[in-house]
């Protein structure tokens, strides 16, 4: 006789249950997972006060917003406006800083992952001399403060100036020097430069833990070393690059600090450089601020939603385990 | 097609223990070669070293008459079926065996001519669209095997393929690859730590351990005449039994005496052992070799030995009783119908005419070659 298949007689066994059985079970176990849900989501609502406070505000009326806290708008009188908005879109400039800093933040968001991308995979899976010595110095790198690196990469851009002065100093449709100070090339290496040592460190863990057998088996089917990254580590890594791509865009576009040393022309000027001089030149209209912060938010969001499908559990089934 | 030289190949890794020590094996053309061990013993490392995946430290390796050891792994002409399966998850099945050709650039017609012909011979034609992770084991394996067999290799290596099969699928798939080996008339080069895999498919087996060859032969005649010690205990399930003893005269014939029992021996064991008189050997006896008394087949010449039993352990069609005597553990493969019980005594018979004897010392077999000078007569007479 065949042994008894052990989830068939489980499933028998909860069938045969009274109903009254069966209900009592699950009240039991939602009242045990209760302090999990509460806790979970009280901590949710806890994190994004903060943000539903600017939503709300940037809705409410200025005369409000200073008088009132942003609570009091679900009370009476019920009086949201779209004036902040307009307010913040019709500056002088925004309109340019938004394209601003896309045109700062995707390239530099790009370059990142390439030059990250081809530099894990050698730290990962080529042999060269001293390479961990080298892959340490790397990551060693991750501790420097940004700060610290502002003037002498700042003389060294100023000297470059020059340099690249015989190119005219006009890019043509961008605006702005060759590279430099004052020049989009200049911050996109900046930029690829500060984020580089994070971005290596997170590749190379990633790559180094995809299963050998896949990297030997494509050597043997044929394929070199640009072969195994494009067509055999680039796919499986979409997780680890969305992961990246998300990290190095919000940081980029969020920086206040890189662009405001390096690109200090206001035709060149990022959101973050605008939204800032917009308050201090209001002074304390902080109901603006809200505002601005919204638009300057959305464009990660979608970012971040966009890239989300590529984090994805489990891409490695099916290749290495039996 | 091609077969394969080792010539004094050694392989040292950075702590500068040799993983593989002065290997020297020829494979003629055609063979299905198993290269058995335990773990550690430079099996994996051997297949590696003639796949491209490790440096050779030392000596040369030879495919067909083509000097490899500088030739990259892409270009040796191999084609390699992981323990893994090592398959490309995001591709397809078809896109996984199609992968190698693309890479060479062969015509997308030849292509699809090659993966519908090893997906027919291997049963996986409804398959190809899928990604591996929508595959049982089983299929995944077939799918490591037919990515082989589409690149039409010279040699084919094996890595353990089977061993994350279950036991039914791997008995299964042990003679599908026999199978293969006819059909296709290629060399395979097998790795694997289970000596069932070696004595059911190779043509002929090498048994390594610590790098070195122990020996070279086709599966019976390890099972015979195994060379040395650990060929003895490595090949055969149960293992080999070994007790102490020593070669005493006994009324003008040669006898071994262990533990109070005095197995006299004849014939050519005779003249083996002559030299022995005095002097102490290790005795090997197969579980197979011990009958118990009431079931001892006809014609078997044998001494009769009472023991403990301590075990049981019934396969249906035979018995694994583990006996106990003076202190000494040792198996016996009896018939079912013996009715032994734990904590009874029992009489068994020792079949006199297949005993193994040793040498304590260097653990070689008393009569036969040395394994080295039996795998350095083959290099000489077959190195290209």
């Amino acid at each position: 006789m065949a042994p008894p298949n052990p989830s068939a007689t489980s499933e028998a066994a909860v069938k045969a249950r009274p109903v009254g059985v069966q209900i009592g079970e699950a009240v039991r176990k939602f009242a045990g997972r209760l302090p999990l849900h509460v806790s979970v989501i009280g901590l949710a609502a806890l994190w994004s006060i903060p943000t539903i406070a600017l939503l709300v505000s940037s809705f409410r009326d200025p005369g409000l917003v200073v008088t009132s806290g942003w609570w009091n708008a679900v009370k009476d009188p019920f009086s949201f406006t779209l004036d902040n908005y307009e307010t913040v879109l019709d500056q002088n400039g925004m309109a340019r800083s938004f394209l601003n800093s896309l045109l700062i933040t995707i390239p530099s968001t790009l370059l990142t992952i390439l030059v990250a991308a081809f530099a894990a995979y050698a730290f990962a899976w080529m042999r060269f001399p001293l390479r961990n010595f080298l892959f340490l110095v790397m990551v060693g790198l991750l501790v420097v403060p940004l700060q610290m690196t502002l003037i002498p990469v700042l003389k060294l851009y100023v000297s470059l100036n020059d340099w690249f002065g015989f190119l005219g100093n006009d890019v043509p449709l961008l605006g702005g020097r060759w590279f430099g100070t004052n020049s989009y090339a200049g911050i996109w290496v900046a930029h690829t430069a500060y984020g580089l040592p994070f971005a290596v460190y997170l590749l190379r863990n990633f790559f180094g833990g995809l299963p050998r057998d896949l990297f030997e088996s494509a050597y043997l089917d044929g394929a070199s070393d640009f072969k195994v990254f494009r067509r055999i580590v680039l796919p499986l890594s979409m997780p680890a690059i969305a992961a990246l791509a998300i990290f190095q865009f919000l940081w980029v576009w969020n920086d206040l600090l890189v662009a405001l040393i390096f690109l200090g022309d206001p035709d060149r000027a990022p959101m973050t450089l605008t939204i800032t001089n917009l308050v201090s030149s209001f002074g304390t209209s902080y109901q603006l601020l809200t505002a601005a912060a919204f638009v300057s938010m959305a464009l990660p969001l979608v970012v971040f939603f966009a890239l989300q499908r590529y984090f994805v559990q489990g891409i490695l089934a099916g290749s290495v385990k039996g | 097609m091609a077969g394969v030289t080792f010539d004094k190949v050694t392989k040292r890794f950075d702590s500068g223990l040799p993983a593989v020590n002065d290997f020297n094996l020829v494979v003629p053309d055609r063979e299905f070669l198993v290269l058995v061990g335990p773990s550690g013993s430079g099996k994996s490392t051997a297949l590696r070293l003639l796949a491209g995946l490790e440096e050779i430290t030392e000596g040369r390796i030879f495919i067909g008459d083509r000097l490899v050891n500088n030739i990259s792994p892409k270009d040796r002409d191999i084609a390699m079926v992981f323990q893994s399966y090592a398959l490309y998850p995001h591709m397809t099945v078809y896109d996984n065996m199609a992968f190698g050709l693309t890479l060479r650039k062969v015509p997308k017609e030849e292509i699809r001519k090659r993966v519908g012909e090893a997906a027919r011979i291997l049963g996986i034609e409804g398959l190809l669209k899928r990604k591996p992770r929508a595959l049982s084991g089983g299929q995944r394996q077939r799918v490591a095997l037919g990515r082989a067999i589409v690149r039409d290799p010279a040699v084919f290596l094996f890595d353990e393929p089977l061993s994350n099969l279950d036991a039914k699928l791997r008995v299964q798939t042990r003679a599908e690859i026999s199978k293969l080996h006819l059909r296709l008339g290629t060399t395979f080069i097998y790795v694997t730590h289970d000596q069932v895999e070696a004595m059911t498919m190779a043509t002929r087996i090498v048994v390594m351990n610590q790098g070195t060859i122990q020996q070279i032969g086709i599966p019976q005649e390890l099972y015979d005449r195994p060379r040395n010690l650990f060929v003895a205990g490595f090949i055969g399930s149960p293992a080999m039994n070994f007790f102490d003893g020593t070669v005493v005269r006994e009324e003008g014939a040669l006898a071994i005496e262990t533990d109070g029992i005095r197995l006299p021996v004849a014939g050519e064991k005779e003249k083996q052992l002559s030299s022995y008189l005095g002097k102490k050997v290790t005795l090997g006896i197969r579980p197979e070799n011990i009958h118990a008394a009431d079931f001892t087949p006809m014609g078997i010449r044998g001494s009769v030995v009472e023991a403990e039993v301590e075990v049981t352990e019934s396969l249906g069609n035979e018995e694994i009783l583990y006996l106990m005597r003076d202190g000494k553990q040792f198996l016996a493969r009896v018939d079912p119908r013996t009715g032994a019980r734990p904590g009874i005594k029992i009489r068994v018979v020792i079949d006199l005419e297949r005993l193994h004897t040793f040498d304590p010392e260097s653990g070689e077999s008393i009569g036969l070659p040395a394994a080295e000078e039996k795998a350095e007569q083959e290099i000489q007479t077959a190195s290209p």
